[in-house]
């Protein structure tokens, strides 16, 4: 009793596991997950200091902080985040407009706050 | 430039030559009817009737900036005072539109760049002295050392019949005014007739005059939508250190230039760098806004600052210099 009834977990489990690693397999050999570029904000820069992206390919920025709050902004990508420090943001951006673009830190960091940019290019 | 603006310019530069100040007028800021009759209404719903006075806008003198843009430090701030001193009549009301100091993260540094800001602002001969915070003053610290100094970072109040309004679009650190401010200021607002004159003074623009140079307040539409129920409204802010007039809506904003460097103009140039010193015009695109109250008609004139050194004929030709207008 005690064996048939093990022999139906050890049946049930294996199936699960041939289920869940299915599941995971398209997800393995998907090509459309977007392309990873990190991003870190330190006074009073972002680095790396320029980006290229392609038209209409979707790609998630992931951005950190070393120091204090930043923001990364671009009224043109529609981006607007605040990056505090110990933390990561990811925003996703699928770009339709050829064109350079700049994002600024909009969240005063000191002094040299003003200058605190990079560029996106978008080819 | 046209022969009327020509004549006047001239007339106005030869007067200004001994105060070593350069004035151009600009287009009326409102130009909606100033009988008798509508003043008298304003008047008794406003509970103040207008009457003429002038007043003037000085920014961003970033007391403590110590760079290669201006190696002149409070120099000209110091000249603009004396400037406004040197007025046949002292102005009703001097506005600060933000960035009264550079920041340091030294606090103590801070505090004191914040004292000697005061020392040369109390020498300001005027009825009344008023102040926002820029970033450089209230971005670090969510406006704690501005409010030791000068109080409340927004705030409102009447003056001879005009209402002025006083928003801070720093203290949150990012370029906004946020939803609290703006509910203040719909409720302040709420007693005026549409035909009531406002003055609003800020640091950043309310619209997007150049957002990757950070130029622009990202809840200025909310601000915009409340002000534009109103006839005769007028926007003076700091913080992109050059003269701009803009109109949207039927209000008209003015930009100021600095007392410190000046700011490259946004369509011309792809960087945003400080122009470079130049030492034979040290004040060269610097300087304050004198601003004429008559009725609802809000007039603005620029005064561009020059050195007394420059009194000769060097000091003409700078001051006759067109494109230093």
């Amino acid at each position: 009793m005690w064996r048939k009834r093990i022999a139906a977990i050890a049946g049930t489990v294996t199936l699960a596991l041939i289920v869940s690693l299915s599941a995971q397999e398209p997800q393995k050999v998907s090509a459309q997950e977007p392309r990873v570029i990190d991003i870190t904000a330190k006074k009073f820069a972002f680095a790396p200091s320029s980006i290229t992206l392609k038209k209409g390919e979707t790609v998630t920025l992931r951005i950190r902080s070393e120091d204090v709050t930043h923001g990364f902004f671009s009224r043109q990508l529609k981006i607007d985040e605040t990056i505090e420090p110990g933390k990561t943001e990811e925003v996703t951006v699928t770009p339709q407009t050829a064109g350079t673009f700049t994002t600024i830190c909009d969240h005063f960091c000191g002094a040299g706050h003003g200058n605190m940019s990079m560029t996106i290019v978008v080819e | 430039m046209k022969e009327l603006d020509r004549r006047s310019f001239l007339r106005i530069a030869g007067t200004s030559i001994g105060v070593g100040a350069l004035y151009k007028v600009l287009p009326a800021a409102a130009m909606t009817g100033t009988s008798g009759e509508m003043l008298r209404e304003l008047g008794k719903k406003n509970g103040e009737k207008v009457t003429p006075f002038t007043f003037v806008q000085m920014s961003d003198t970033h007391v403590g900036f110590n760079g290669a843009p201006n190696p002149t430090g409070t120099k000209a701030f110091e000249a603009a005072v004396a400037t406004v001193n040197s007025l046949p009549q002292a102005p009703d009301l001097v506005l600060f539109t933000g960035d009264l100091t550079h920041d340091s993260e030294d606090k103590d540094e801070h505090a004191a760049r914040m004292k000697h800001f005061h020392q040369i602002a109390g020498t300001i001969k005027a009825g009344k002295i008023v102040y926002v915070p820029g970033e450089h003053d209230a971005g670090l610290d969510g406006g704690a050392l501005f409010r030791d100094h000068f109080g409340e970072t927004h705030y409102s109040f009447d003056h001879r019949g005009v209402h002025f309004v006083g928003l801070d679009n720093v203290t949150r650190a990012k370029p906004e005014v946020g939803k609290e401010q703006i509910a203040w200021l719909e409720q302040d607002l709420a007693r005026f007739p549409k035909t009531a004159p406002i003055v609003v003074f800020t640091h950043r623009p309310l619209f997007d005059l150049k957002p990757e140079w950070e130029w622009f307040t990202s809840d200025g539409d909310d601000v915009m939508n409340i002000l534009q129920r109103y006839d005769n409204v007028t926007v003076l802010y700091g913080h992109i250190h050059r003269d701009d007039e803009h109109e949207e809506n039927h209000i008209k904003h003015f930009g100021a230039r600095s007392l410190i460097f000046s700011f490259p103009d946004p369509q011309k140039s792809a960087m945003k760098k400080p122009m470079p010193f130049d030492k034979d015009h040290p004040f060269q695109n610097l300087g304050i806004r004198s601003l004429d109250v008559r009725g609802t008609n809000v007039q603005p004139h620029e005064v561009e600052l020059t050195m007394r050194e420059f009194s000769g004929m060097n000091g003409i030709h700078q001051m006759l210099k067109e494109q230093s207008l």
